[in-house]
């Protein structure tokens, strides 16, 4: 059990190391101008896509349930990030209170304030959808996520938040119906999305929302509330014979992922000058489970990798021109198998083995 | 009046979602896999149909049946190619690798016959079937769609109960490596079923050209995420349940249209899918297994 | 389990780590004159391909004859966007790093949102072809348009529809998924109120549910709509001909820019479309010698008939080309340099170009262009112009 420990110990100071280094290496490269405006473009996402990953693996891989909606809550996070930050640089315009306007005039705090809405709120959503979606087992789990994820696609396409002198307008219908005074301006434009938002996402930032994923979702594998949630996915008449109670169990894991990625989508809305519901579909919700099944189940540092190498191939795989995407689907193929593979599994454990030597004796049951 | 028209109106689309969900609950109720490069495979289908008879003059009839043959052996080589070495890997790796092939075939159809859309002509040799005075309409292909699901329901049940490789069917889904042990071969029931289930996307292709004829390399898209819904809805693997929660899906869809709201329509029968699943959580025919393949 | 997976990205990192290298030599310049560097920007991919492809290739044909004549030489890099923003974004740093001068893009609304924030910031003159939405160009001094705005074609079509009067009682179906669909439609109810047209019956569809409109066309027709008005894209304009025909229901039907390409649309029965009316900029069967040449170059080259995008693509270039070709300009003018000469050029009243999608095209100081719209409808499977 020690020895456990340690391992496990080991095994997460070297995720938060990776991600450190990684941080540092790009910054020197930065400093150093050689990194291509290509690269540069991306990093935002990429630590989007990260913490999304991460997120999703604790649904997917620590408690076992399949989620084809996870763009959904990305969606949710991204438009109150967005909605969020647009009205506190409206109200940092108009306040009068001196603190107030200095703190509101900071871009880290009206960025930090909107990932925190736009975490908090998409937790919420991802309680009310944990209500009916962890009554359910299974495909019909998954469907009720995909579901979910729809719905969410659908109402934010056709929802408009305006802003005047009498406050926050909301309608269902179109921009028209808001009503607006005379200076009053339209937040979300229905199909359109939030328009016109001050970019106030950085790389720096990223790590940061990494590093406080990495904390949470770490910690939480691995302490007491983590074993039971691991418990529930091994076998859940056992966990709840003993005593352990499976819904609020599942329900802390599932709530957390909902609220860590709400915080991503925030990040990602605040990178671009515009941001449209159309983006966070059944397409998206499937590429992060894609990063999550490529970097393995349940394994962070996996995910972590596999969400950076997918989201920077496509790019790479520009010089491809007009068989770009079907390249990417080759390969995506081509690395399942490969990875999946009988023979080559064989091979990688005899060179893992011999690499392992030195090493302390690793126990089967902690490989995942 | 309304009602009915609506009713039928949702019945037409319901019954291309049903014969999509049939193929689709073919493959995962046998082999246990989400599949979701049918849709592509659909779309295929429908190319081949298209090519088929725009393109060397045939006979719609001999074009779907075309369109099968290509299916078929296009879902075979899929099968051979990405799925089979992945037997004995989580189903998630699976499923993942049925993305990567839903990617390739809808780029690969980019290239092959461009973006632009192509107005598919309907294969369906009659006239709409006209009642009160041309007050209600059904569609030819309507009727054919659901002549051609019972069909499909029917076969399928022969299939699955009355032959020695539909015993094999049923056993290899019951538990995959209890059929091993028992002479069944695993990978060759598979095959069959992938074969069979591909042949079927292509019929689906052809139909859902025919009712609604716009044809683009996403034209499966769509279509194969409702049908895959029709299908848990129905209840996972039971063969009717495709059926019925495919015709209901197109009749909630339509009616939340006329009856609540064209711009929350796709909410509305989502909505509708998570209450139903709340209170039936495996699906209307799940639990009672009537055809479990 | 690990370390196969390790070994694979390894593998995987060492394939895309070769290609960068494989890549990095990759713009080879042409002898001669060195080329003005054109970017272009475009969903090449996904479902929204048709537009992207359609413009590179109009913008490549252009390219082509524009070095044949000898003068100034355009290099043009289009990149795919599959209709995203982020992904929109991420071609054009892609191109900034290639040395792009001028930007021609990008093509659909929102990516272009995104990334006229972004030339905006780097002063990279963008002409976009086909993103129609004022919100494309507003507050962006170095962002033009080549097409009509999405609030223009709402007035207009609700003025042709009243001085003409082409219907009493007008259904309108619109996309509510679609920026440019909505956008069209709100300008068109206001300017129907003001203007006293009835609109008895507004219904919707997404991108998702574009295929059954048998709800809409049975509104419209409870409603007793004699003119249905369409501001959405060819493709389910063709579904909602052929559904209204199926229940022999047989209003007007009126579209916008997005209608024109429902004729080239391969195996289409043009009897469906017969008399309906749209505004467009642009026809492939219009008889004057440049367009029938562009028409001509297009399908000898892509074995189709080029659509309004592709005359939009084509357009840009000649309108950057014009404004350039008398300008002491090179390969080494900066981007910067070319985007504040190119802004004086386009916001000077003298600047008038005519092209495929329009003559005596004039621009305003916001970027958006002014142009006559062209009313046609459909008589005999051809358009037919509307005066």
């Amino acid at each position: 059990m020690k020895r456990l420990r340690l391992r496990t110990n080991v095994d997460n100071w070297l995720t938060y190391g990776l991600v450190i280094v990684a941080y540092i290496a790009v910054r020197l490269l930065l400093a150093g101008g050689n990194i291509s405006y290509a690269l540069q473009g991306q990093l935002v996402p990429i630590t989007v896509y990260i913490v999304m990953a991460v997120s999703l693996n604790l649904t997917v891989g620590v408690l076992g349930e399949l989620s084809l909606g996870h763009a959904g809550f990305m969606s949710v996070g991204a438009f109150s990030g967005a909605i969020t930050a647009t009205l506190l640089e409206l109200l940092a315009d108009t306040t009068s209170t001196t603190w107030i306007r200095l703190g509101l005039s900071t871009p880290w705090i009206r960025l930090s304030l909107a990932m925190l809405i736009g975490g908090i709120i998409a937790g919420i959503f991802g309680f009310l959808v944990g209500v009916p979606v962890l009554r359910l087992q299974g495909d019909y789990l998954a469907i009720v996520t995909l579901a979910f994820g729809e719905i969410i696609k659908n109402v934010m396409s056709i929802l408009y938040v305006g802003y005047d002198a009498n406050g926050i307008r909301v309608s269902m219908d179109s921009a028209n119906a808001l009503k607006l005074d005379e200076g009053g301006t339209i937040i979300m434009n229905g199909p359109m999305g939030v328009i016109g938002i001050t970019k106030l996402s950085s790389f720096t930032a990223g790590f940061i929302l990494i590093l406080i994923t990495l904390i949470i979702v770490l910690n939480l594998i691995n302490s007491r509330a983590g074993r039971a949630i691991k418990a529930v996915r091994d076998d859940k008449i056992a966990t709840e014979s003993v005593g352990i109670s499976v819904w609020r169990y599942r329900m802390m894991a599932f709530v957390t992922s909902a609220t860590l990625a709400g915080a991503a989508g925030a990040l990602y809305a605040l990178n671009y000058s515009s941001v449209v519901a159309r983006k966070f579909d059944f397409n998206t919700s499937i590429l992060v489970l894609v990063f999550v099944v490529l970097g393995g189940m349940g394994n962070i540092r996996g995910s972590i990798i596999a969400a950076t190498v997918l989201t920077v191939l496509p790019e790479v795989l520009r010089a491809f021109n007009e068989y770009r995407m079907l390249t990417y689907a080759v390969i995506l193929i081509a690395v399942m198998l490969v990875r999946n593979n009988a023979t080559l599994q064989h091979v990688y454990k005899q060179i893992g083995a011999r690499l392992s030597k030195s090493l302390p004796t690793r126990k089967k049951g902690s490989e995942v | 009046m309304d009602f009915l028209s609506y009713l039928i109106s949702g019945i037409s689309l319901g019954s291309i979602y049903a014969i999509i969900a049939l193929g689709y609950t073919m493959v995962y109720g046998i082999a246990r896999m989400l599949n979701f490069a049918h849709g592509d495979v659909i779309m295929v289908g429908a190319y081949m149909s298209f090519m088929a008879t725009t393109r060397f003059g045939w006979h719609p009839l001999l074009s779907v049946l075309f369109a099968m043959v290509v299916c078929t052996v296009l879902g075979i080589v899929i099968e051979q190619l990405a799925y089979k070495p992945l037997r004995a890997a989580p189903s998630l790796a699976v499923l993942i690798t049925a993305i990567g092939v839903s990617y390739f075939l809808q780029n690969a159809a980019l290239l092959l016959w461009s973006a632009n859309p192509k107005s598919f002509s309907s294969v369906v040799p009659f006239d709409s079937l006209r009642l009160f005075n041309g007050r209600l309409i059904i569609s030819g292909t309507t009727i054919v769609s659901i002549f051609v699901c019972v069909i499909i329901i029917l076969a399928l049940n022969t299939i699955v109960n009355k032959t020695k490789i539909g015993k094999a069917m049923r056993a290899v889904s019951e538990d995959k490596d209890a059929a091993q042990l028992m002479g069944v071969s695993v990978n060759r029931t598979i095959s069959i079923t992938f074969a069979i289930g591909s042949a079927l996307a292509a019929v689906a292709g052809v139909l859902l050209c025919s009712a609604y004829p716009i044809l683009m390399p996403t034209t499966g898209a769509m279509p194969g995420i409702k049908a895959f819904t029709a299908a848990v809805f129905g209840g996972i693997g039971s063969i009717p349940g495709a059926f019925l929660g495919g015709i209901l899906l197109g009749i909630i869809e339509i009616f939340g249209k006329a009856y609540i709201s064209t711009q929350l329509s796709d909410a509305i029968v989502f909505a509708v899918l998570i209450i139903i699943l709340i209170v039936k959580p495996t699906g209307l025919l799940g639990k009672k297994v009537l055809v479990k393949v | 389990m690990k370390r196969k997976f390790y070994f694979t990205f390894v593998v995987t990192l060492a394939l895309c780590l070769a290609l960068l290298v494989g890549c990095a030599d990759k713009p080879s310049k042409p002898t001669g004159t060195a080329p003005i560097k054109l970017g272009g920007i475009g969903p090449l991919t996904g479902g929204a391909a048709v537009y992207g492809i359609a413009v590179a290739n109009g913008a490549k044909i252009a390219v082509d004859e524009i070095n044949a004549l000898g003068g100034i030489q355009f290099e043009l890099n289009f990149q795919d966007d599959e209709h995203d923003a982020e992904k929109s974004v991420n071609a054009y740093n892609v191109l900034k790093d290639w040395g792009m001068q001028i930007l021609v893009g990008t093509v659909t609304t929102d990516p272009c949102i995104a990334v006229a924030a972004e030339s905006f910031k780097d002063r990279i003159f963008t002409l976009t072809p086909s993103a129609s939405s004022p919100e494309v160009v507003k507050g962006k001094d170095n962002t033009f348009q080549m097409c009509f705005s999405d609030p223009y074609q709402g007035i207009v079509s609700a003025q042709y529809i009243q001085e003409k009067k082409l219907g009493s009682k007008i259904a309108i179906i619109y996309n509510n998924s679609d920026a440019y669909s909505t956008g069209i439609y709100e300008k068109f109810i206001s300017e129907a109120e003001t203007r006293n047209l009835e609109v008895v019956s507004t219904t919707t569809f997404t991108n998702d549910t574009a295929n059954d409109f048998s709800v809409q066309l049975q509104e419209a027709q409870n409603a007793g709509a004699d003119l249905i008005f369409l501001p959405i894209y060819y493709e389910p304009s063709s579904l909602i001909l052929a559904q209204a025909k199926a229940t022999n229901y047989e209003p007007k039907f009126f579209g916008v820019d997005g209608m024109d390409g429902i004729l080239e649309m391969e195996n289409f029965d043009t009897t469906l479309a017969e008399g309906v009316m749209l505004l467009t900029p642009f026809a492939a069967d219009a008889q004057d010698e440049r367009t029938a040449s562009f028409v001509k170059k297009y399908k000898e080259l892509h074995h189709d008939v080029p659509n309004q995008f592709a005359a939009d693509g084509y357009d840009v270039v000649y309108a950057i080309y014009e404004a350039l070709k008398d300008k002491d300009v090179t390969a080494e003018t900066p981007a910067s340099e070319l985007c504040t000469q190119l802004i004086e050029i386009f916001t000077n009243d003298k600047f008038v170009f005519s092209g495929l999608t329009g003559n005596n095209m004039v621009w305003s100081k916001n970027g958006e262009v002014a142009k006559p719209p062209k009313g046609m409808f459909i008589e005999n499977g051809v358009y037919v112009g509307m005066d």
